[in-house]
């Protein structure tokens, strides 16, 4: 049991002339939500599917609950939420959960699972005439019928609608008092900072930063505003209180950071002011998830 | 809201339980399948109640006891290659082998589940042609066994051809190549017209083909009464060794 539920280490995955995971080490902690953040192509689906035993790594150690991933005996232990399809168009709702969970020795009840994300209308509809977001739901729901010690997630909130989104939400959040380990990729910032245990953020097939949420935005609020890029900040930096700090990152993207109070405000828009600069978006708040990927990679998350 | 015992209790039902459950999924998609139905059911049932009633084709003797096992033998191949190569082309593309792959139940326990899919439709195509056959007249001959054996082995060679094209070829490419070879085997293979009126230079040709070993080996047995015609059992056989040897190396899941 001390193994972590995922644990991977310097992982590469090439299709062809392109590197989609380029030396990625990540860790997931059991009975711990993981999240996995970042773009687009950035190897979350790469990733997620080597550890499944979908794919095979090019170079790199990959565990899960301490085996390799294509262990048989890891199959009734981990669930799985492919990012999209996977059952058979003209199979009715119910019937495919009930079929998932004949393959589990204690499954949970396929119908309670069903009211429980929504879907009790729906269990004679066939899985083609479901809307994407229930047939989201139908394969969330596949993932957590055999009663798994880990699951991993791909994009589980993609596509969904807000109450949808936030009965997922709620379930991985009882996945997790329950002790079960839970691995999510997804791309909206708000979903990682909500759910995650750790997020660890991923761009161009290599972790960028990670840790808890909170250790990613920093407890400190933060003065941020657009302007034109360039603007000198040194004597901005020489009449802000001491301990002040004031970056640009990335261009045209200015950031504050110190005892943010209307002392620095009023010095901030002074400033602004006299160099004939009007500040965009100006606005004091705690760091997002967003923020932080925006000044690693210098590029927006979506 | 009802509260859910998410604790983890990992653990496979067991191999016997898992085979049955996908078997019986799979038979319930054959049967609610209207296209498939009309090839596997109605088809079959039409070649044999039209041909056995007029007298469109020249078999010298009675002409229900000719076509009856040459319409089971389409049939067999019908379900074993036509329904199942289209059937798993498309679980294919939808990602359905894929999400099964992530599931306890393992390759060869899905194999398994096809297979006992496709005997049971064939036992109900057996017996719906059958009993056509036996109302229209006809009197089978020869042993029952010998006849099961044929269709066994010819379940494994239309099997192993229709899981190679499902595996490799995409599912629409699937869809029409194993449409259009099921036109020609029926047309070329001895089913409804006897291989005796093609020129004398095409029937090497044709009699290796497993449709042609199928329906020869049925009517030796079942209009002759031969005990067990080895010619035909070894092509089958040499089909179904080829066919699924391929299918081990070249099959993709994904």
């Amino acid at each position: 049991m001390d193994s972590p539920a995922v644990e991977i280490i310097d992982l590469v995955k090439r299709y062809g002339g392109t590197t989609a995971v380029d030396g990625l080490t990540l860790r997931a902690e059991r009975g711990a939500v993981t999240a996995v953040l970042g773009p687009n192509g950035a190897g979350k689906t790469s990733t997620v599917e080597i550890c499944e035993g979908f794919r095979e790594a090019d170079a790199g150690t990959v565990r899960v609950l301490g085996l390799t991933p294509a262990l048989p005996e890891l199959r009734s232990r981990v669930g799985v939420m492919l990012q999209a399809g996977g059952v058979p168009p003209a199979m009715r709702c119910a019937e495919w959960l009930r079929l998932v969970s004949r393959f589990y020795a204690r499954p949970l009840d396929a119908g309670a699972l069903l009211a429980r994300l929504g879907l009790t209308e729906h269990v004679r509809t066939p899985y083609r005439r479901l809307s994407g977001g229930q047939q989201q739901r139908l394969s969330l729901a596949a993932a957590v019928v055999g009663r798994p010690e880990l699951v991993f997630l791909d994009e589980p909130t993609a596509g969904l609608d807000p109450q949808a989104r936030h009965a997922c939400w709620e379930l991985v959040g009882e996945l997790r008092g329950a002790g079960v380990s839970v691995v999510l990729t997804t791309h909206h910032m708000d979903e990682a900072e909500r759910l995650a245990d750790h997020v660890a953020i991923i761009d161009r097939g290599r972790v960028v930063a990670e840790g808890s949420p909170a250790s990613l935005t920093g407890a400190e609020r933060q003065l941020r505003f657009r302007a034109r890029p360039g603007l000198a900040l040194d004597e901005l930096l020489n009449a802000l209180p001491a301990g002040s700090a004031a970056k640009e990152s990335p261009a045209g993207h200015y950031i504050i950071e110190g005892l943010v109070g209307p002392e620095l405000l009023g010095t901030v828009t002074a400033w602004c002011a006299s160099e004939g600069v009007t500040a965009d978006d100006l606005r004091i708040e705690r760091r997002t998830l967003e923020d932080v990927f925006l000044e690693l990679t210098g590029r927006e998350l979506r | 809201m009802t509260t859910l015992d998410l604790t983890p209790a990992p653990g496979a039902a067991p191999f016997p339980r898992m085979v049955f459950a996908q078997a019986c999924a799979e038979v319930r998609a054959t049967l609610r399948n209207g296209e498939q139905l009309a090839l596997t059911l109605v088809l079959p049932v039409l070649l044999l109640v039209g041909f056995s009633m007029m007298p469109l084709i020249d078999v010298g003797a009675s002409r229900v006891d000719f076509l009856s096992p040459g319409v089971l033998a389409l049939a067999v191949m019908s379900t074993a290659f036509t329904g199942q190569a289209i059937a798993t082309g498309f679980e294919r593309r939808y990602g359905v082998l894929k999400r099964l792959g992530a599931t306890p139940l393992s390759r060869a326990g899905l194999m398994l589940a096809k297979t006992a899919a496709v005997v049971a439709v064939e036992a109900v195509q057996a017996v719906v042609i059958v009993a056509v056959g036996l109302a229209l007249g006809w009197r089978p001959q020869g042993s029952f066994l010998s006849a099961a054996l044929l269709i066994v082995v010819g379940t494994a060679a239309f099997s192993g051809l229709g899981l190679l094209m499902a595996g490799t070829l995409r599912a629409e490419a699937t869809l029409a190549a194993a449409n259009l070879v099921y036109l020609v085997l029926l047309g070329a293979g001895g089913v409804v017209f006897p291989l005796s009126k093609f020129p004398e230079g095409m029937r090497p040709v044709l009699e290796i083909l497993p449709i042609s070993a199928l329906t020869g080996g049925l009517r030796s047995v079942l209009a002759q009464g031969a005990a067990l015609p080895l010619v035909p059992l070894t092509v089958l056989a040499a089909w179904a060794v080829l066919s699924l040897g391929l299918v081990s190396r070249t099959f993709r899941w994904e």
